[in-house]
Parts: C-alpha cells; structure tokens; sequence
C-alpha cells in the first residue's frame, strides 16, 4: 500500500485516498468554442507516462481536500509535492 | 529432445505486417492474418517472452453476456471461436465450459441484471436468471443465507461461458501461426518507430534492429500508451494494476465461475484444483504490476461472505498485470489518425474472453485497410462523435 504525504495531514495510508487522475486539466475557458476534436480531448485523451506523472489525489476519509503529487508509475517513488 | 512449439526467429528486416506484442491478442492476430487472409510475411516481437504478460496474469474467465449489440456481437463471435479452437489449434486448452454466474446482491444490480439477460437473448446470447434457490441448486457453495451483509439475490447464468488454460492458448495460436510461416521474435522490445517524410509509420526500431513494415498493428495491452507517446498519439487509456491470486491446490469444490460485482470477487477451480480469484483494480497508474494488498484483503473478504467453506484454503500466490483501461470499459480496435499504425488495445480487465475473436477482427481490419464490420463500432473516433459503449456493468471487474 502506498503511504502519501497529504500536506495538511501527512503520511497517510492510501486507503484514505481517492485518486484523481492527471493534474493540471483545467476546464475549458469558453466551452462553446471548442471542436468535437477538443472536447474528445477534454474529456477523454489522457497521458499515461511509464515514469514521472503529475497526478492528483483526495483525502476522501481525512481532510477531505485535494492535492497533487509528481509519482513515478513505474517505481511508485514519489517526486515532488504540492497543493 | 524438447518439442519446439515455434521456432526462435531471427528478425528479417522487412515484412508486410509487424504485429507489436506477442500475447493472446497479438499471436491470435498473427494466426488469423495467415490463416484468414493468406498474409504470412508477418513478425510478431515480444519484449519479454511469448505470453507472459496479462495472458498469463489472468483469471481466465470466458463469456459473451455483455449488454450492448455491439459488445454481445464481437464477444459472442469470440466465443463461438472458443468453441471450435481446440480443433483449429490441434491443442488441447483445457477448455471448459462450466457456466459463468453473475450475481445479484440488492435491487438495483437485479434490475440491471434482468435486463442484460433480456438484451443477450434479443443477441443470441445464451444466458439466464437464477432465484437464490436456484443459485444453491447450480453451485451449493454459495452461500444464499439472507443473512448477511449483502444477500444474494439471484444471479444471471451463461452455461456457455467457463475458463481455459492461459498459457496453452498462447502457445497454441504461436504454434499455428509459426507453421503458417509467421515469424516470432521474443525479447525484442520496441524502442520507436520508422517514419517516412510524410509521417507515416513504416516500421519499428527494435532492440534487435530495424524492422520495415507496409503496417505496424500494435496489441500492446498496459504498454500501448507508451508506444503511442513515441509518435505523439494521445489515447483515453490509464494503465493500472490488476491483481489476481491463487490457493493451494483442493480437491474439486466448485464446478462453474462464480463472479460478484457488488461485494466483489470472482472465482473459479482451476483443473489442477487451485482456487483462481480477481480483484479490482488499483486505482492509480502504474506500471509496477504489483498493486496495494488492501485489495486482497477486500477480495478474500468477499470471497470468505459468498464461500463460508474456503476459509480452509491457504493463500499461495498473488501477482499483478498491467491493464489499459478505456473511459466506456470497451476496446479501441482500428486505425489510428497516424498512416501505417493500427491499434488494438482498451481491453482493459477482460480481454482474455476476447482472445479469438480480437485477434480475428483485427487481422481482417488489417488486411483488408478498413475497419471490420464486427469492429467498425470500437473505432478510436468514438471518444468524438460519442458514440460510447458503455460496458462498466458487464465488465464486472471494478474500476
């Protein structure tokens, strides 16, 4: 089981966490303007990198906040923290 | 002298077809490229060796009982292909078909279930729904007290459905495929692809050399998205662990395949008599193929409150593979907006059932340039027109 540094709460045992995917997909600015093409890519197409991924996580069952971590998928090591 | 199933072949520098990938899916590619469509200048390479990745980290399961026209048409197909195999493949797969029950645990989970017994017989689709009497009658290891947590309701049943050895399949599909003149190339890891000025892929750049290619179709399960990162495709897939386990061998206790969604596990004997069970999935990425042993706990919780007798049994091993899951829980099969790349993959949690006819409908996509009519649906551009098919109910592995 993994053991994630929550920076409100710190090392806690994944079991309280849920995932949520790659960080840093913001919202579309103007929805309306976007192509199908862009909205596929929105809400679908996602990188999944063997290595380094920015990804974020919620403390569902602690403080019930989100943050992001940068984890090495292929070793689980964990590279930088951040809110 | 030890029998060769297929020879250990040098890579030649040019073929028709390169297959990346010599699993189930890949070699089953491989053989219906030769045997279908008479297209036998074809190389499947493997990193590691021949099927050791998700085809032999699965639980084997087979069954067509999915819910949508498009999902009970390609898996169906499958199965009938499963029905026969043994017979094409001149090996014998251990195939059984025992029957797949799916369980029902409240309302909800029994109406959904009712109604995909009702879409599998507008399919043809064998399938049934059992009363918890009925349930006790097929499998009496299950325990259908009302007394527990989650009750079983009823179950949906697929007599047809069962399990089949793993490894067998892929050492039966390498074997014909290799008579047929296929060429397969084991430890030899992609590490990019050959481009023409236009873009186009025209082969692989391997770890054992260049290899040209009219079509580069690659079958790559957890690792597509890594080979798709190497011309810059984007794909809707995550890769995560998917965990499985075994006891120790047992004298024969339960006859069919026994799956649960809602308290979720799934299980069956083995014919050597070891209990084969499946979890969820992890849900971060990773390529570790190792996951967290919170969910085999979770796993043999739920296995202990639907099998009170299997607290006998001793753990012996667990493991991980690495599944590439797609947002609607269904393959991507088809062309990719990059010219010479074909992709197969999305199989996510249940692709072994597929093994036959993903391999079947992917050669003909293959040789023939366009999209299987069987396949056509799977196509990559449906994460933009919509065209979702949405299989998370079926699937019955969670994620």
């Amino acid at each position: 089981m993994l053991l994630l540094p929550c920076p409100w709460c710190g090392l806690r045992e994944e079991v309280e966490f849920r995932y949520g995917g790659q960080a840093g997909i913001a919202y579309p600015a103007d929805p309306d303007a976007l192509s199908d093409e862009e909205w596929a890519d929105y809400l679908f197409m996602r990188d999944n990198p063997k290595g380094p991924f920015a990804e974020r996580w919620y403390h569902v069952h602690g403080c019930r906040r989100w943050f992001n971590l940068v984890r090495d998928t292929a070793t689980n090591e964990l590279l930088a923290e951040g809110r | 002298m030890a029998m060769r199933y297929w020879r250990a072949a040098e890579p030649k520098r040019s073929y028709d077809v390169v297959v990346v990938g010599g699993g189930g899916h890949g070699l089953a590619t491989a053989y219906y490229l030769a045997r279908n469509h008479d297209l036998t200048d074809v190389c499947v390479v493997e990193k590691g060796w021949l099927g050791g990745g998700n085809t032999a980290r699965n639980t084997t399961i087979i069954r067509s009982n999915y819910l949508w026209d498009e999902s009970a048409a390609i898996y169906e197909h499958s199965l009938k292909l499963w029905e026969r195999l043994e017979e094409d493949l001149g090996l014998d797969l251990r195939f059984s078909q025992r029957g797949v029950l799916n369980l029902a645990h409240d309302l909800g989970e029994m109406r959904s279930s009712l109604r995909r017994v009702n879409a599998n017989a507008l399919n043809g689709v064998d399938a049934e729904w059992l009363t918890p009497a009925e349930v006790a009658a097929f499998c009496p290891v299950v325990n259908v007290s009302p007394d527990v947590r989650y009750p079983v309701l009823g179950a949906t049943l697929q007599r047809r459905g069962g399990i089949a050895r793993h490894d067998r399949v892929a050492w039966g599909f390498a074997s014909v495929a290799d008579r047929l003149g296929v060429d397969i190339v084991e430890h030899c890891e992609v590490t990019g692809f050959v481009r023409s000025p236009a873009g186009r892929v025209t082969g692989v750049e391997t770890t054992r050399g260049t290899i040209t290619a009219n079509k580069v179709a690659v079958v790559a399960a957890g690792h597509t998205s890594v080979l798709a990162a190497m011309v810059g495709l984007r794909l809707p897939l995550q890769s995560h662990p998917l965990q499985a386990l075994v006891s120790v061998l047992l004298t024969p206790v339960l006859d069919c395949v026994v799956m649960s969604n809602a308290v979720h596990v799934y299980v069956s004997q083995a014919d050597k008599g070891e209990l084969v069970m499946g979890a969820g999935i992890d849900g971060h990425n990773s390529y570790t193929q190792r996951g967290a042993f919170h969910l085999i706990e979770e796993q043999l919780a739920a296995a202990l409150e639907l099998f009170p007798v299997f607290a006998h049994a001793k753990l012996l091993r667990t493991w991980g593979g690495i599944v590439d899951v797609c947002p609607d829980a269904s393959p991507i099969i088809g062309p990719t907006p990059i010219e010479g790349l074909w992709l197969n993959c999305g199989w996510g949690t249940g692709g072994f059932k597929a093994t036959p006819g993903s391999g079947w409908v992917f050669a003909e996509t293959i040789a023939k340039g366009e999209p299987a009519p069987l396949a056509l649906p799977f196509a990559l551009d449906r994460f933009t027109t919509g065209a979702l098919i949405n299989e998370h109910g079926a699937a019955a592995v969670a994620h």
